[in-house]
């Protein structure tokens, strides 16, 4: 029996809590009396027979919905989108949720004599994945049968033919999406739904959207009133996204929605350590920390970083989902709190993250400064139902590197948000209003989303926004251990040392202040009362 | 990549409180050697075990010793072969020149097939390398030991030895245990024999204890024969509470085996085991046509000794002179 989350208060037996440093980790030492630690629930069990129970869900689909097979038939044309590499993080270990739900679907298609079937990655304003990542996600038996013959496709949000405009929704907002799909008989969307955040009709209103349909919700208004994300109740991006989604759905198009979830089961064995409580460490915990960061110690960043990106996670499928998108989602939201959330007393002072190597933008990339700030400010921060667990007007202090790198190849227009944008100003209302459009419509960065595996022209925009609530939030953001021109050019403040920072906050929050510290990854959902 | 920006671009640096880290991390050779003065040792964790938070209830032990100790590691083909080697090169020649080992009864079990449980009476640490090193093919490395979970498994260090040296698994022998009991029987079962001592434990003054019915239990439920089996001369080659060893002759008797049938309640089982064991003693100190005499008159000398008497006359009976080893001395040496 797994056991549920925990909030640990810190007293002087504490020992040293494990604190993610990018691609490294530290032991810090908390504060006593005035510091607590969150920890994630453990890994929920796993389903003994995942495609059992994939064949189950098909055949049995929630809500208004009939089974699959019902719906397909010879001479209709189906396509089948799916969660881009995105998702999950990490990645997890073959077969991934995608391969097993997409083959699955093909077989009932394939009984039902459907020949027009085409697969579109959702990719939204993301970069198209490479031959070898859509391998991994899809399998190697889907992929040799529909990529060789054109019908494995990357959704292009920039191709003026290859998009329909659906209508707008009763507070003017454009709904644009993926023509092919659109124009299907059937859209079965294959979901992996890591977050409360991921799923539902954000699926398809925004995985197979344009950029003209993205800037109403992809903005700082939307996002400032989101809070947070994870919470649907009280996100207006989910709010926008469901007004898209069911003028999707009444428009004709049909989906039908296949969600999956995984526990939190994050590292693999030799790993271990990274899910445990400290004062739970074995001697073999003990030793691998030890030979791990002594190991890293003397790693080139590149190394590390490849060594780190190479994780796959042995996460594995709790729960699969099918049938209409909204009981779909409830089910999978359910599933998902079951597996992440933690009860949280009230609020702090102060609230410590540990950034990781990874963020959804950087699978095989490079965590940039731009996406230190959207790991920390957008997603850890806003891991939370209620109230975030710092204070209006507290600090929250980062741990990463934060190296002044970037990849050139999958995150162009970072590099010129960072040096032309983020040197003029970091408000950003400011920087909505003088940049988004001149670097969304960019020529230059439109051509690599189309033909390189580059992120969108306006997507660092999007990062920054997605800290937007934070920003307006907090008193102060501290980074520890980052590079201090990259963290002064953020505008935050670069700190050496945990301790250092905790004394800057000070500056904020006044003498011993209280402190949280989110012990993430692995994920989980801070229930804040 | 994009370029690094120059030096002192951006805004002025925020003044930094004073702090051990600063400190060390001084650009000035002072600063650096007053650093490495004021520098704390390091923490112990995670060269150490961590301390447990004073707030965090404690989950009982893993429990891994004892009678939960797993042995199965020491069946695995790796650890045969070792205790082989080590039963056939250390433990049979170091018997050999400490014990001096006398058989007899060997062709009382020589039709036996198959696992059978042998059990013996318990005088001395000596017994066990005693019968693992003079029990018959195919059983001498085909055979597990119980040994008391309490005192055998109640460390790591000592329940690996134990069990990669004499396959030695964990009984359970101050209370009935289902755990400890189905496992001898399921390996019982998986075609291991089984050596057991039914007393629970070495006899405290010489003296056999009155029997446990463990053995006899096992034999029933799994239908496996029971072998009685005698020894003599150990404790005076290593007693109870002493850590010398003094060479000396030992005797191991195998008596007829016992099969439970169908019906056989395991105290009685037990109470026969006891009986053909004291008889096994009696044909050692008498011989074969006395200790049958005796055996089925039911007047065979019991191997607890006098009852009733003081502690004196009973190590006194202990010496009275028998037929055999009428010479050899009986009195405890202290």
């Amino acid at each position: 029996m797994p056991r549920p989350g925990f909030v640990l208060e810190v007293d002087r037996s504490t020992p040293p809590i494990l604190t993610w440093h990018g691609e490294g980790f530290r032991l810090e030492r908390l504060p006593p009396e005035r510091s607590r630690v969150i920890y994630a629930p453990e890994p929920v069990a796993a389903l003994d027979d995942p495609d059992q129970a994939i064949q189950d869900a098909l055949l049995a689909p929630l809500g208004d919905s009939p089974p699959l097979p019902d719906l397909l038939r010879a001479g209709m044309r189906l396509t089948i989108a799916f969660d881009d590499i995105s998702l999950p993080l990490p990645p997890m270990q073959r077969p991934d949720n995608r391969q097993r739900v997409i083959e699955a679907v093909l077989e009932m298609a394939a009984s039902a004599g459907v020949d027009d079937v085409v697969l579109i990655c959702a990719l939204a304003l993301h970069r198209r994945m490479t031959e070898a990542e859509l391998r991994h996600a899809i399998g190697d038996r889907v992929y040799d049968s529909f990529a060789p013959h054109g019908l494995l496709l990357q959704h292009d949000a920039e191709d003026p033919d290859g998009l329909v405009h659906l209508g707008q929704t009763d507070k003017g907002e454009d709904v644009e999406i993926n023509k092919r799909a659109a124009e299907s008989d059937l859209i079965v969307y294959v979901n992996i739904n890591l977050v409360a955040m991921d799923g539902g009709h954000k699926s398809v209103a925004t995985g197979l959207a344009s950029y003209r349909s993205l800037r109403h919700h992809h903005n700082v208004k939307t996002m400032r009133h989101s809070r947070s994300f994870m919470d649907q109740h009280n996100s207006e991006l989910h709010t926008s996204n469901w007004r898209m989604g069911r003028l999707i759905a009444a428009s004709g198009v049909k989906v039908f929605q296949i969600e999956t979830t995984l526990n939190n089961d994050a590292f693999p064995k030799p790993m271990a350590f990274l899910q445990k409580r400290e004062w739970e460490w074995s001697g073999r915990d003990r030793a691998a920390y030890i030979a791990t960061t002594k190991g890293l110690g003397r790693t080139p960043p590149k190394l590390a970083r490849s060594i780190f990106q190479s994780i796959k996670a042995p996460h594995a499928m709790t729960g699969v989902f099918a049938g209409e998108v909204e009981a779909v989602h409830a089910a999978t939201t359910d599933a998902v709190y079951a597996q992440q959330l933690v009860s949280v007393e009230g609020q702090t002072d102060v609230a410590v993250f540990g950034l990781p190597h990874i963020c959804p933008y950087n699978v095989n990339s490079i965590m940039n400064p731009i996406l230190v700030m959207c790991m920390g400010l957008g997603y850890l921060f806003n891991l939370y139902r209620g109230k975030p667990i710092v204070r209006q007007g507290g600090v929250a202090i980062l741990s990463h590197p934060t190296p002044w790198a970037f990849h050139p190849v999958h995150h162009p227009s970072y590099i010129d948000f960072f040096e032309e944008v983020l040197s003029e100003t970091t408000d950003p209302i400011e920087i909505e209003k003088t940049y988004e459009e001149r670097f969304a419509t960019d020529e230059w960065y439109r051509h690599l989303y189309r033909t390189s595996h580059a992120y969108h022209g306006v997507h660092p925009f999007y990062m920054w926004y997605w800290g937007a609530h934070a920003l307006e939030h907090l008193g102060d953001v501290i980074i520890v251990g980052g590079e201090p021109a990259a963290v002064r050019r953020l505008g935050f403040s670069p700190a050496s040392t945990l301790t250092d920072a905790l004394e800057m906050a000070s500056d904020t929050v006044g003498r011993h202040p209280t402190i949280s510290h989110f012990h993430c990854p692995p994920i989980m959902l801070a229930d804040v009362s | 990549m994009s370029e690094r920006p120059l030096p002192g671009a951006g805004p002025p640096e925020k003044r930094l409180p004073v702090t051990m880290e600063r400190i060390r991390s001084g650009a000035t050779p002072a600063r650096r050697v007053a650093g490495r003065l004021l520098k704390p040792p390091p923490s112990p964790f995670p060269y150490t075990s961590p301390t447990w938070p004073d707030s965090v209830p404690r989950p009982p032990a893993p429990r891994e010793l004892g009678v939960d100790y797993d042995t199965d590691w020491a069946r695995r083909y790796p650890a045969r072969v070792a205790r082989l080697l080590l039963t056939e090169l250390v433990a049979k020649p170091m018997v050999a020149v400490l014990a001096d080992p006398h058989v007899a009864g060997e062709d009382r079990i020589a039709h036996l097939d198959g696992p059978v449980v042998f059990a013996a009476n318990h005088a001395s640490h000596i017994d066990t390398p005693l019968l693992l090193s003079v029990l018959p093919e195919p059983w001498r490395h085909r055979t597990v030991v119980a040994g008391a979970a309490d005192y055998f498994f109640d460390t790591k260090l000592k329940a690996a030895v134990l069990a990669l040296s004499i396959n030695a698994i964990p009984i359970e022998r101050r209370r009935v245990s289902r755990t400890s009991a189905n496992r001898a029987a399921a390996l019982l079962q998986e075609g291991w024999s089984l050596l057991i001592f039914p007393e629970g434990g070495r006899s405290p003054d010489g003296w056999g204890q009155s029997h446990q019915p463990g053995a006899a239990w096992l034999a029933a439920r799994t239908g496996r024969a029971i072998v009685p089996v005698h020894v003599e001369g150990t404790r005076s080659i290593l007693p109870r509470h002493s850590g010398r060893i003094r060479p000396g002759t030992t005797h191991v008797t195998f008596g007829r085996p016992l099969q439970p049938s169908s019906g056989d309640n395991p105290r009685d089982l037990a109470a026969k085991l006891e009986a053909a064991v004291s008889a096994l003693a009696d044909e050692h100190d008498t011989d074969w046509w006395t200790a049958r005499q005796r055996a089925a008159r039911g007047t065979s000398p019991g191997l607890t000794g006098p009852s009733g008497a003081g502690t004196w006359r009973r190590t006194w009976a202990l010496g009275a002179p028998t037929r055999r080893s009428a010479s050899t001395r009986r009195w405890p040496k202290p």
